[in-house]
């Protein structure tokens, strides 16, 4: 006996009703879809890239000319270690693995979610909860300042007594639960939520590179958590890990730092390679040339960036022996890089490229990154090295990293799927316009840093003298910080401008080829009503494929209409192998978070018995939202 | 001597030549800090380094650029000049991406990491002729010369065509040390020590300061080498090595007695007198340095005399507190200090 099948409108229906989430603002609290999440994700890094952007534009104000005092020294200090750990660790990572990731990897899959949601909804509250954390000292006049990779004496409570050094170790151990808990989610996700038949071989460049962000990410957040654990417990409970006398040394907080801070250059980097691999086959019209080369590169950019971390500290006075090891692992990282870059630059030649502003930040990056891996490569140069390290020279190679590499595609990927996001068209003039303000300013911004630093500018001066030669470079960066500025405001006025009142996109303008524009734009909260299968690498521009998944829901197949379901595959093949039942939306996570923050306020002001009370609360709540939810 | 070095001087401006035009300033060698105006034999090696590895890093960013602009300008054609697809491409990235970067990265690994690198590396003591300690303070340098009793601060004497053994340590944070014109940075870490080679091969006052970041006032912990002939280096060391001269005017002696008197000789060395605390720096000789605060301030009467009545304007921050002196107290004091040369 079979029953009919009832009509497309029906099961999508059903599908709506099931995945259907609290209005209002008590929905954005509780939810648990990775779209809103990733948008929860977005707007706030966005908001901290704002604060961090005002922070540079009071620095590069201050160092327009020489001898000024717009701001005293501990301001400028503050504001310098702000802008540094704001950018690192409250808006680029974030923004990477916490919005285009979150958003973006279950829908290029094909699934419905994360592998878990309510775990991913947890690391947004403790991203914003660590977030406003760290600023608070600022507003408490217990800013940072000891540079945001906190040195030690200086970090010490000898030599700074205040919180601002507190505020910054807990806020980062605070803020890296959320990064794990992302990377942890987008490797499982990865590994077992692909569509039946993404093999391995048809995984997108872009899940590959956060792929390779998130596994490195989880290796490198330890050592980091380690050594903020060691400082505050010298600070606060006085052991003496990195105290000469008592038999410690402030190298431990180097070494560990670095095995930390340098793989952190390549989690930043690493999803824009993601976005810019995505970007290019869509504006180019054809596949990725060398893409199986380009997925390894990306990997091994991540494998490779774990052994290089000293070379951040060539004139500590390490052994010739060492020196050379870190140089040689330096000039070996660069050609995962150049491969990628070729790749990417041929794919443009070999295609019939439309030149639209995606593609024009992503030509941008790529100028950005050569520019900035150019410097880089010096840096491998002991000798030069040690001459140009700790000046400006380096401020200049690291923001054209992180800025001209990591925010452009950034910024290329917000125009690129705004149309998804928002089922709306941006305006390509404005856009364009907007590309150019950006893209001359950042030049002027960071170029003359390259000069001032050879002519022995050093960083983190909140002053200098007149008669070194270094006056007119700043002033032409602070005009280009300025113009810089008025590109990211007109870019954020198209936007929302268009987001109002933008021509209707449909599912697939720019005909991409990943399974993100095989759904409505904006997707609905189950992604796909039909869970695609892939048969190529390029599934968006597999006609018969999206056909046979259009009949397929007419058939009512692959549809798992009963509960948050989605079905799993095997890590290699992408087999399918069994079907999960997937949680919904919980006040839980948010309840964790704030549990967390009082338990770090409370180590902060040192009652450290009250933390461990709000400790076991948080683990009281986390086992609480395990509970097994009612039946749909 | 005068021979190479106009050779050398030949061979940077046929680099220069070589340069695009945006770096005007470094071609003439100006800038009191710049790195590419070598005044040593290590130095000069590593600008040479420079000069190549930026002229090779313009030719990569062109290379990279024409590609770029290849692709907008053949926008509408597929495949790439010469009708290669995607077997011509992805040998093209293999060849440009990997062999290229593997021949010419080890090129400059052997030559930086191993030639430069010996080159410029700290010394061996018994191949230099004088030994000079340096170590950082929040916010000024304490300079000794083993061996004499000679000690200053932020003047680093040396004498040209010497080599010299640095020595670098720190009091407090980390500090690091650097004069671009002569050699690489060394930092100055607790627990540590340090050394660089020093090797002036002309006479001039060759500027530096701290290159790690050491809290409130890093930007003004400026210091200078003086490099001078070995004649002149020894006259000055024998004097620094004496005691203070003895105020000589009544005017100077009141100076000497408020020294004493006040919060001065609480922090200040000033050898031959009662003043023996070593927290800020010695100032037997202050009046023959040519700065003060660390290369703040001009060493004048005026900047001496502000600084002493309110350190806390010009550096704030600063160790140094305010003392609460009367306006003929800072006159006799600032009178004293001039004399002590």
């Amino acid at each position: 006996m079979t029953v009919l099948a009832p009509p497309v409108e029906e099961r999508v229906e059903l599908l709506d009703r099931i995945w259907e989430e609290r209005p209002g603002v008590l929905g954005w609290l509780t939810t648990v879809d990775h779209k809103r999440i990733g948008l929860l994700f977005f707007f706030t890094s966005l908001a901290f890239f704002a604060a961090g952007g005002v922070e540079a534009l009071v620095i590069r104000t201050q160092l327009a000319g020489p001898d000024q005092r717009l701001v005293g020294p501990q301001t400028f200090n503050e504001l310098m270690t702000m802008h540094g750990t704001t950018m690192i660790f409250l808006f680029v990572v974030p923004m990477g693995l916490g919005a285009f990731g979150n958003y973006l990897v279950p829908l290029m899959l094909g699934a419905r979610d994360l592998a878990f949601p309510r775990l991913n909804a947890l690391s947004y509250w403790i991203f914003l909860a660590s977030g406003l954390f760290i600023y608070t000292g600022l507003f408490v006049g217990q800013g940072p300042d000891q540079g945001w990779f906190s040195y030690v004496p200086l970090a010490l409570k000898q030599f700074d007594p205040s919180l601002g050094p507190d505020f910054y170790a807990l806020g980062l151990i605070f803020n890296g639960l959320s990064t794990t808990a992302t990377a942890i989610n987008l490797v499982t996700t990865i590994f077992k939520l692909r569509a039946p038949g993404m093999s391995l071989n048809r995984l997108p460049l872009f899940c590959y590179a956060q792929l390779a962000a998130a596994g490195s990410a989880l290796i490198l957040l330890p050592p980091l958590t380690l050594d903020l654990v060691l400082l505050e417990l010298q600070r606060k409970a006085g052991f003496h890990f990195f105290d000469v006398a008592a038999g410690g040394s402030p190298m431990l907080w180097q070494h560990l730092f670095w095995l930390f801070g340098h793989p952190e250059v390549y989690l930043i980097v690493l999803p824009a390679f993601g976005i810019t691999t995505s970007i290019i086959p869509t504006f180019a019209k054809r596949k990725m040339v060398a893409a199986p080369l380009v997925a390894l590169a990306e990997l091994l950019v991540a494998f490779i960036g774990f052994g290089v971390w000293a070379h951040h500290m060539f004139s500590t006075g390490m052994p010739t022996s060492a020196l050379v090891f870190f140089a040689a692992a330096t000039f070996m990282v660069v050609i995962p890089s150049t491969v990628q870059i070729y790749a990417w630059l041929f794919t443009v030649n070999l295609g019939r490229p439309e030149f639209r502003t995606p593609l024009l930040f992503v030509g941008a990056f790529i100028v950005f990154f050569v520019i900035g891996g150019l410097s880089g490569i010096m840096f491998a140069a002991i000798p030069f090295d040690q001459a140009t390290t700790d000046t400006y020279f380096v401020v200049a190679h690291f923001h054209f990293i992180i800025f001209g590499a990591a925010v452009f595609p950034i910024l290329g990927g917000m125009f690129y799927w705004f149309p998804k996001v928002t089922g709306r068209m941006y305006h390509e003039g404005w856009a364009k316009a907007s590309f150019w303000l950006t893209f001359s300013g950042t030049a002027l911004t960071f170029f003359p840093m390259h000069i001032a630093g050879l002519l022995g500018m050093p960083r983190r001066v909140y002053t200098y003298p007149h008669g070194l030669g270094w006056d007119g470079y700043n002033l032409a960066e602070t005009i280009g910080g300025f113009i810089l500025t008025a590109g990211l405001v007109l870019i954020a006025a198209n936007l929302v401008f268009s987001r109002l009142r933008g021509a209707p996109a449909g599912p697939n303008p720019f005909r991409g080829p990943t399974l993100e524009w095989a759904t409505s734009s904006p997707p609905p909260p189950y992604n796909f009503a039909v869970i695609p299968t892939v048969r190529s690498e390029y599934p968006g521009w597999d006609d018969e494929a999206l056909f046979e998944d259009r009949r397929r829901l007419e058939r009512g197949l692959g549809t798992y209409p009963d509960g948050h379901r989605q079905p799993e595959a095997t890590v290699r093949d992408a087999y399918p192998d069994d079907v999960a039942d997937m949680p919904s939306e919980s006040g839980w996570p948010v309840a964790v978070a704030v549990l967390l923050s009082l338990m770090f306020a409370l180590t902060l002001t040192s009652h450290f018995v009250a933390a461990g009370v709000v400790a076991g609360l948080a683990g009281l709540a986390a086992a609480a939202w395990l509970w097994k939810e009612p039946a749909e | 001597m005068t021979g190479t070095r106009s050779g050398a001087g030949r061979a940077r401006r046929r680099l220069q030549l070589l340069l695009p035009l945006g770096l005007p300033l470094l071609a003439t060698g100006c800038g009191r800090e710049n790195l590419l105006d070598p005044a040593s034999p290590q130095q000069h090696k590593i600008a040479t380094l420079w000069w190549v590895m930026m002229g090779v890093a313009w030719f990569g960013l062109a290379l990279i650029g024409f590609l770029l602009a290849l692709g907008w300008l053949r926008r509408k054609r597929e495949g790439l000049p010469g009708g290669g697809g995607d077997r011509v491409a992805t040998a093209l990235v293999v060849g440009l991406g990997v062999a290229a970067p593997i021949v010419s990265l080890s090129a400059l690994f052997v030559w930086s990491d191993i030639f430069v690198m010996r080159a410029t590396s700290a010394p061996n003591p018994s191949s230099t002729s004088l030994t000079v300690e340096v170590t950082g303070h929040q916010w000024w340098w304490e300079v000794r010369y083993p061996g004499t009793r000679a000690v200053t601060a932020n003047e680093i004497h040396i004498p040209v065509g010497a080599r010299v053994n640095l020595v670098g340590k720190t009091a407090d944070v980390i500090h690091s040390f650097w004069i671009p014109k002569l050699n690489r940075k060394i930092d100055l870490i607790p627990g540590r020590t340090n050394r660089i080679v020093l090797e002036a091969t002309r006479a001039g006052r060759f500027r530096g300061q701290c290159y790690e970041y050491c809290g409130l006032q890093h930007a003004h912990m400026g210091m200078e080498v003086v490099a001078e002939s070995p004649a002149r280096f020894r006259a000055w060391l024998a004097n620094m090595a004496k005691d203070a001269a003895a105020p000589s005017t009544s005017m100077q002696r009141q100076g000497r007695e408020a020294f004493l008197n006040e919060a001065c000789s609480g922090c200040h060395q000033i050898r031959g007198t009662d003043a023996h605390a070593r927290v800020g720096p010695d100032l037997t000789h202050v009046a023959s340095r040519a700065t003060i605060a660390a290369l703040t301030l001009p060493n004048e009467t005026g900047t001496l005399a502000g600084w002493i009545v309110d350190p806390q304007h010009d550096k704030p921050g600063a160790r140094m507190p305010a003392l609460d002196l009367q306006g003929p107290e800072v006159q006799a004091l600032v009178a004293y200090l001039e004399s002590l040369r």
